[in-house]
């Protein structure tokens, strides 16, 4: 009986490859149709596909092909009451569709190519160029994180971790590669013996059986020296500590929620959030964040407290910072936490705080932080923005901006966090 | 019954080399041995076992009517891998290469939208022959596409003259394992870009990377490969030779103008491309001669198939037909099954009259259908009419009939030997004359008496390849000057190339690396129209 197989847990999406290489060949327009997608939607759904469309010209695969004109003839069913040497006029478009599948491949020049970019291709194009700054090194360089790995077996190590098995395996074998010769000749011996004994040529020349069994002895002796177990035996199980990078970040929202700040500002400063969310939701598996919102005091809350209610007051923008930086030393340790912080205000501090905010920010915050990012969502420059502007002169994971007006979230994000060599 | 199993017929053919001959095609359908005191369960959700006992029924019956097939697989497969086998054109691996990713997206939108069914059915032409069975598909449709693929198109595969004489079966998969290997490789070595600028080019030459006329000669995987670094070798020593002709002394421009014109390279015009372009193209890296070569190798298989669609799908049509029905006669099948099955098989033989939303010529499934079973109509009950037209089949035994038909043509050949009148009245079809000089179209013959040979004649070579595709020929090369290459397009009917030459051209000029030109030329040897590349920039 020819047997039935069952596919279809096997090898799906087999096409992922080719698909890959069609995007690729059309990426310039996937990039312009991602960038349109990106200045009309609202934040709060970037993460969906979009309908890409290709000029119908671009993805021809040109062959050599008849076009209209000379002579044709064709057969069509279905008459219904033309006679021989009837004559029709001729259908504008030049000439009927064939019936040989090409007039529907190359039929229609105008339209387009209409295909779906999914979630995943289109927050990849998205974020192509971007990367965060000090990514590798951290990585790579400056992890605090090993695990150890078993790795072999090694001739020199500590008592706890001597493999008895091997060490004695390898014991035997050496027991036995250095005694073969010796063994073999006792044998050899022993039947020459056995043969004499056998023969009774032993009675006539018992001399002669002295001298084997002398020889025996000497043989017994050197096999018997062969140490049982040599310290050239010993195995030890390999232990190597390999690093580990840390794939969890903890994102601080640090907001001024003052009477200054209204709705629009607000939402500039949320959209700037969710956009540095998304982006750490590439790079990390685990991503906490932490909502302060501030105006003379700082209180750690919810999401939607954060974004929705309103206080009046003064700002002090030191206490939010303090809170920050407290939260982060108690809960979240380097060693284990990428610490990224972005800050929206409208610039507006109680003047003799701002001096106070840049010292908590280089001496505390800065050592802890993979990245800070600062944005005004006000134009006018106040003594917090310039206190600041002296820190961003120094500090290398630091960075600030203004923004004023939503168009411009997406390219201040890329300018903050562009990749090195890539132009915005 | 008369002798053992183990006697043969005095003229069957000896079995040799473990190849075993054609199955002999009985005069009548053997009768069947046992009706069915119980007609097999028919629940709408297939399971592994049903489709087992369902082939089994099949296979029998296929065996009393004498077809042939190569050993059968049947694999359970879902839509997206259909899909994936769709756009992979139909094979179950191959190199990667956009254009496939994008036949993907195609298919994957269409059959999203519900425009397009994909339940039919995929079936390579291997051996073993790989028949797809969509999980979605009833157990009606598991028994339709299983009679149709498994045991139509693979008696075809194996008994048409054209795919024995240029496929070869038992090889395909693995030579396209080796060819998806050797691309990725590559790719790797040489870059995305580079192998896929190569592909493109080749893609446009495949249907002008046919031999027409010679036959390959067979090679195994493990020759193929231990050839392909000879072949790398002694290539690049060919092409040398293209530059050898190079003038060893100066001479007067006369005599060298003489000696270009008495020298022409190719000597006989070629109509290979992608071969020519394989052997001879002078700037090829050898890597790029074997992408050029796969391609050629994956046209030359296909070939058969763009030359046999009418009658393979007629063929594997007719035959799920007759064998469900020969099945619901012997009791096997109940009739909700059978209707399910008729309904789906009305579907795939329905042919929209001309002018009709959604007509696009003729389909093949109708067509090929419709004359198969004409042709057994004949054998079996002719006409006057037809005693006219095909006294030699007319009243004949119908089996070994259709077997010849089917073993021995190709849509051309077969439409110009079997459409009969009768078929023409139904199908009721009639020719139409487009000529550019006139301002209207003419009827040219329509089904009636003084127009049934013209039908048959326009409608046969409407499925001639040579005729449906431009004639393009390898010309010239100039080995004194430039370098360049000329293509000849020997018009047909002064029928003109369309938009895309131009296009194509700088493909053939990416090959070859030096300017390549193009001449139509009309019936009376004159030039209509000329095309030019220069050199591609290095």
């Amino acid at each position: 009986m020819q047997q039935i197989i069952d596919r279809r847990l096997s090898g799906g999406n087999k096409s992922i490859g080719n698909r890959e290489r069609f995007l690729r060949r059309h990426k310039d327009v996937i990039r312009e149709a991602v960038k349109r997608a990106i200045d009309s939607r609202s934040i709060r759904d970037i993460e969906r596909g979009e309908d890409i469309r290709v000029p119908r010209k671009d993805i021809v695969e040109p062959v050599f092909g008849h076009g209209s004109g000379g002579v044709r003839e064709i057969v069509h069913p279905g008459n219904q009451d033309f006679v021989r040497g009837d004559r029709i006029a001729r259908p504008k478009g030049g000439g009927q569709g064939q019936g040989n599948g090409q007039a529907s491949n190359q039929g229609e020049g105008d339209d387009d190519f209409i295909f779906h970019l999914t979630k995943e291709e289109f927050m990849e194009v998205f974020f192509d160029d971007l990367a965060l700054p000090n990514l590798t090194q951290n990585e790579l360089a400056d992890v605090p994180e090993y695990k150890t790995h078993r790795a072999g077996l090694t001739t020199d190590g500590t008592q706890n971790n001597l493999h008895v098995l091997r060490s004695m395996r390898g014991a035997m074998g050496r027991r036995i590669a250095l005694g073969a010769a010796s063994h073999r000749e006792l044998e050899a011996l022993q039947r020459e013996l056995d043969e004499l004994e056998r023969t009774g040529a032993l009675a006539t020349a018992p001399e002669r059986r002295l001298a084997l069994e002398e020889k025996m002895m000497e043989l017994r002796a050197r096999i018997g020296r062969i140490p049982y177990l040599d310290p050239f035996d010993l195995r030890f199980r390999n232990r190597v500590r390999i690093p580990v990078p840390t794939s969890k970040a903890v994102m601080f929202c640090v907001m001024d929620v003052s009477g200054s700040m209204d709705e629009s500002r607000k939402d500039l400063a949320k959209r700037f959030f969710i956009l540095l969310y998304l982006f750490l939701t590439r790079h990390y598996e685990k991503i906490d964040i932490v909502f302060i919102r501030h105006h003379t005091q700082a209180e750690e809350v919810d999401e939607e407290t954060f974004f929705r209610s309103t206080e009046t007051g003064g700002t002090v923008v030191s206490s939010a910072l303090t809170l920050m930086n407290e939260i982060a030393r108690e809960r979240y340790p380097t060693s284990e936490w990428n610490i990224y912080g972005a800050q929206a205000s409208d610039g507006d501090n109680w003047y003799q705080d701002s001096g106070i905010c840049r010292a908590i920010l280089a001496d505390k915050i800065l050592p802890l932080c993979r990245y800070f990012a600062y944005v005004q969502v006000a134009e006018p420059e106040q003594n917090l923005w310039s206190e600041y502007a002296s820190l961003a002169a120094e500090a290398k994971a630091f960075a600030m901006r203004k923004v004023t007006d939503i168009t411009q979230i997406y390219p201040v994000f890329r300018e903050l966090f562009k990749k090195e060599g890539v132009s915005p | 019954m008369s002798g053992s199993t183990d006697e043969r017929p005095p003229n069957a053919l000896p079995v040799r080399d473990g190849v075993r001959a054609p199955r002999e095609v009985p005069d009548d359908p053997l009768p069947c041995p046992a009706r069915a005191t119980e007609a097999l369960p028919a629940p709408s959700d297939w399971t592994f076992e049903l489709i087992q006992r369902y082939h089994e029924v099949i296979r029998a019956t296929a065996g009393r009517f004498g077809l042939d097939t190569y050993a059968n697989q049947l694999e359970i497969i879902s839509a997206e891998q259909m899909m994936d086998a769709y756009a992979s054109s139909g094979m179950p691996v191959n190199y990667r290469h956009w254009s496939f990713g994008k036949e993907f997206i195609a298919t994957e939108k269409n059959y999203r939208r519900g425009q397009m069914g994909l339940a039919y059915e995929i079936v390579i032409n291997s051996d073993p022959c790989v028949s797809y069975l969509m999980e979605e598909n009833s157990m009606a449709m598991q028994a339709l596409v299983i009679a149709h693929a498994a045991y139509g198109h693979n008696s075809f595969f194996k008994g048409n003259y054209l795919f024995r004489m240029w496929t070869d079966a038992s090889s395909i998969i693995d030579y396209l394992v080796y060819a998806k290997n050797y691309v990725s490789e590559c790719e790797q070595r040489h870059g995305l870009e580079e192998v896929e600028a190569v592909l493109d080019s080749c893609h446009a030459l495949m249907n002008h990377g046919v031999d027409r006329y010679r036959r390959p000669s067979k090679l195994s995987l493990a020759q193929e490969l231990a050839r392909r670094e000879d072949r790398e070798t002694h290539a690049q020593a060919q092409v040398n030779d293209l530059w050898r002709t190079l003038p060893k002394k100066t001479r007067s421009a006369d005599e060298a103008a003489e000696e270009a014109s008495a020298v022409r390279f190719p000597e006989e015009p070629q109509e290979n491309l992608l071969y020519f372009i394989e052997k001879k193209a002078p700037l090829l890296e050898p890597w790029q001669r074997e992408i050029v070569r796969i391609v050629r190798k994956v046209a030359q298989y296909f070939y058969p198939q763009r030359q046999t669609q009418v009658m393979n799908e007629g063929w594997a049509t007719f035959w799920h037909h007759h064998l469900l029905n020969t099945m619901y006669d012997d009791g096997f099948l109940t009739e909700g099954l059978m209707i399910e099955c008729l309904k789906s098989h009305t579907n795939v033989v329905y042919q929209p009259p001309v002018g009709q939303r959604g007509y696009g010529g003729f389909n093949p499934y109708a067509l090929g259908f419709a004359m198969f079973t004409d042709l057994k109509r004949i054998c079996e009950a002719p006409t006057e009419e037809d005693r006219q037209w095909f006294p030699d089949i007319a009243g004949a035994k119908w089996l070994p009939t259709l077997h010849h038909a089917m073993q021995n043509f190709k849509d051309e050949s077969f439409i110009g030997q079997y459409l009969s009148p009768r078929l023409m009245r139904e199908f009721r079809m009639f020719s139409i004359v487009d000529d550019q000089k006139e301002s209207d179209l003419f009827v040219s013959a329509i089904h009636d008496e003084s127009g049934y040979r013209r039908v048959r004649e326009a409608l046969s070579r409407q499925y001639d390849l040579t005729s449906r595709e431009p004639n393009i020929q390898v010309w010239s090369v100039n080995l004194r000057g430039d370098r360049s290459l000329t293509l000849r397009h020997i018009q047909h009917d002064d029928r003109p190339l369309d938009g895309n030459a131009q296009e194509v051209l700088r493909h053939v000029a990416r090959l070859w690396g030096f300017g390549v030109h193009l001449e139509s030329v009309n019936g009376a040897g004159a030039i209509t129209k000329r095309w030019s590349v220069s050199a591609p920039d290095v």
